[in-house]
């Protein structure tokens, strides 16, 4: 139904003013322009050195590399949410001295770089190959990746430990009461009371955790794993074309904008009763 | 009005003490990158000085051409990068002149040639350097290295696996993580005989194949730096005739690296 | 027991006075960086906060950048890229001409530009927890816009983001590390070298990852005595 015409006409509506053109404005011109000659430059670089045979014979080396990238966060971040449980547990006992002893861990591992401690363990260890022997665990570190997923998943343990932490704390005590004072058992109020509510809190840091593992990753290629770097690496030094890195570069920002998307959304869903 | 006067006077003097100091420099000095983590050729003593043979034939070159040389430690991966962006002006490291690196750097005459050899530990049952030998195997290498990419190339069915230096591959095969590594014979057979080197022995040394290891070791250039190129073949050429090369091969090796 | 004092003394024999260069070249590195870092990162903050559209597109394009790629990569591209960049540009005008990017100026780049992306949006949620009445205020007592920025909002954001901002100077001392791959002498280079030469690992790796502990402790308790400063100047209206 249309309104009848004739009857009521609506104020004019105003004019719609122009926004003024403020210096705000041509700030954001001009780096928005430097921006866009940065991406033709880098654009007119990989069109001006594309390498049909460079390409086919790179490509499938970057994906094997993407994939074992992404085995070792996946896997690492796995295993280190399954090590954060007694670490957290650790960090809220009234127990002083485990409380102590999972500071102390989660202080080391926070404190010091990953690359460090991929060196520690990778080279550090491998001088204590007689008694690891001795104690059948050689086989274990004697892998590269093995010694890289295991130095991440300590890495990790002890983020994701203060993750758990804080977002277990940051559910009210009123919340413990009210299910003890229901008869709810106390597991089952954890999984049905206390965990969806510290999700919300912990979704995000655990999003930044993986992207910072994503990127940490990076530092593999150093004790001679293959992941995204590794190969980007030895495509480089096999070509010495710098497309190698800009490649490399691309596929590191579209894995963390689509992590990071993907966080978005999930936190859109776990949050949509709190929307009104 | 007497300051600006000066100043006025003062910008073009030191304008042209700039520009003359640069074209002095141009013959008189010279950066030379090498890597420092390759011994006995190029590596860091334990109060970070530079020693070994790339070192003294360097130092000789310089002499040889009355240049002043300063020398920069550069990771082995990043050092062509590091040539042609103008971190240093030539590359003395033990770097194989190949057709590869040719299409990025220019190249000067080879200064020594040395074939390649694989150490395994003492207890292994490796017999030979075949590429049957090595089936199923772990071959340490310096990542891109000549070595590295023979081995790539040759020994298909075993996993190669690419180190940063010399001295962490060699890290890798004390601790037992390699069943093998391949690199210069010079440069293995000088591991063997530390302390650490005690563990492993040479399997064999290779053939070099000219496709990969091209005429032999030479110094490397930005391409059409022809200028510095011609220098230090001239000098090349000098230190050989005049004895200082023979002086510098005898105060390291027992036999003659440059080859024939 | 005797190798290892004699592995880590300061003579000739040892690599003491290695790793103790080592340290002095991982602090000046970071604290090169804190400017740069924090500077950008305040720029970085206003742009994404500006009422005008382009400005804080442009604003996310070098958060996105920054925050996506992993740090090893940034600092690869910066130390290869922005050379063999530069250098061209340069030959463009003047083919003789050459430029040289040192490693630390590369490296100082590098994390300052990770640094910045991450502090601006520190200093974004510290603009937010401000309440839009201390600017209007500001405005109502006759200061000029750079003045109320100045004068009112910068020392209550700084006390603001200052927790945040320590986290990321902690983040920034481990960061560091990652300049050892192109070459600068730091601490983690000069245990990396230590360890290739004299086949002690263990002991030259532990002995970096002590380091860094005690840097990070040292700056805890400078941060808690920051923070103690901050919040008695806050507590006086």
């Amino acid at each position: 139904m249309t309104a009848a015409p004739g009857s009521l006409t609506p104020a004019e509506r105003p004019p719609v003013q122009k926004a003024p053109w403020t210096h705000q404005r041509t700030l954001g011109v001009v780096l928005l322009c430097i921006w866009a000659a940065l991406a033709l430059a880098v654009a007119a670089f990989m069109v001006e050195s594309w390498n049909p045979t460079l390409f086919e014979r790179y490509a499938p080396r970057y994906m094997s590399g993407l994939w074992i990238t992404i085995q070792l966060v996946v896997l690492s971040v796995i295993f280190g949410a399954l090590l954060s449980i007694p670490i957290a547990y650790g960090r809220m006992s009234e127990n002083r001295f485990l409380s102590a002893l999972a500071y102390a861990y989660v202080y080391f591992f926070r404190g010091t770089p990953l690359l460090a401690q991929t060196f520690l363990i990778y080279y550090g260890l491998g001088s204590f190959r007689p008694e690891l022997q001795a104690i059948g665990l050689w086989s274990f570190f004697r892998d590269a990746w093995n010694c890289a997923l295991f130095a991440f998943t300590l890495n990790t343990a002890a983020y994701q430990a203060e993750i758990l932490r804080g977002a277990i704390g940051s559910v009210g005590r009123g919340q413990w009461e009210a299910a003890s004072a229901l008869g709810i058992p106390k597991l089952l109020a954890i999984r049905k009371i206390i965990i969806p509510q510290a999700m919300i809190v912990a979704l995000r840091p655990y999003g930044n955790e993986v992207i910072l593992m994503i990127k940490g990753s990076a530092i593999v290629a150093i004790i001679t794993v293959f992941d995204l770097m590794g190969e980007t690496r030895r495509a480089y030094s096999q070509t010495f074309d710098f497309q190698t890195y800009i490649w490399a570069a691309l596929i590191y920002l579209a894995l963390v904008e689509l992590l990071r998307n993907l966080i978005d959304l999930i936190e859109k869903r776990i949050t949509r009763h709190l929307k009104r | 009005m007497r300051i600006s006067r000066r100043v006025a006077l003062a910008l073009p003097a030191a304008f042209l003490a700039f520009t003359l100091g640069a074209a002095n420099a141009q013959g008189m000095k010279v950066k030379i990158g090498t890597e420092g983590a390759y011994p006995p050729f190029n590596n860091l003593t334990s109060d970070g000085k530079l020693e070994g043979f790339d070192i003294d034939i360097a130092r000789a070159l310089c002499e040889e051409m009355k240049a002043e040389c300063e020398f920069v430690t550069q990771d082995w991966d990043g050092i062509i990068p590091a040539l042609q962006a103008g971190k240093f002006d030539a590359i003395i490291a033990s770097m194989s002149i190949n057709e590869d690196r040719k299409k990025e750097v220019d190249f000067t005459d080879k200064y020594y040639n040395t074939p390649p050899a694989i150490v395994v530990p003492k207890d292994s049952d490796i017999k030979g350097v075949t590429k049957e030998d090595l089936a199923g195997k772990t071959i340490g290498a310096q990542g891109s290295t000549t070595h590295s990419t023979y081995a790539e190339k040759t020994f298909t069915d075993s996993d190669v696996k690419l180190y940063p230096t010399s001295e962490e591959y060699k890290l890798d095969i004390i601790n037992g993580r390699l069943d093998a590594v391949i690199d210069d014979v010079v440069v293995l057979d000088e591991f063997l005989k530390t302390d650490d080197g005690a563990c492993c022995k040479i399997a064999g040394t290779l053939t070099p194949i000219e496709e990969i290891y091209g005429p032999g070791i030479g110094i490397a250039v930005r391409k059409g730096d022809n200028d510095l190129r011609e220098k230090l073949n001239a000098a090349i050429k000098a230190i050989r005739e005049n004895g200082k090369y023979k002086e510098i091969n005898e105060k390291h090796f027992s036999f003659d690296v440059y080859g024939d | 027991m005797e190798r290892v004092f004699t592995l880590l003394s300061f003579g000739p024999e040892g690599w003491g006075d290695n790793i103790a260069a080592g340290v002095v070249i991982t602090v000046s590195l970071a604290l090169a960086t804190l400017p740069v870092g924090l500077a950008l990162g305040f720029l970085v903050a206003l742009g994404k906060r500006s009422p005008d559209r382009f400005l804080r597109l442009a604003a996310n394009i070098y958060t996105t950048i920054f925050r996506g790629l992993p740090e090893l990569l940034t600092l690869f591209l910066v130390f290869y890229g922005a050379q063999i960049g530069l250098q061209k540009l340069i030959h463009f005008f003047d083919p003789a001409a050459s430029i040289e990017i040192n490693a630390f100026v590369a490296g100082m780049v590098a994390l300052g530009a990770v640094f910045s992306s991450y502090a601006s949006e520190v200093f974004l949620a510290a603009f937010r927890a401000i309440p839009s009445g201390q600017y209007e205020g500001g405005y109502a007592v006759g200061l000029s816009s750079s003045q109320t920025m100045r004068l009112v909002i910068a020392p209550q954001l700084l006390r603001l983001a200052l927790p945040g901002l320590s986290n990321l100077w902690l983040i920034l001392i481990k960061d560091t590390a990652l300049v050892s791959v192109i070459g600068i002498a730091d601490v983690l280079r000069q245990s990396q070298v230590a360890a290739r030469v004299t086949k002690e690992a263990f002991l030259f790796f532990g002995l970096a990852c002590l380091i860094y502990l005690a840097l990070a402790m040292l700056s805890s308790i400078a941060i808690a005595a920051i923070e103690r400063r901050a919040e008695r100047a806050g507590a006086v209206r």
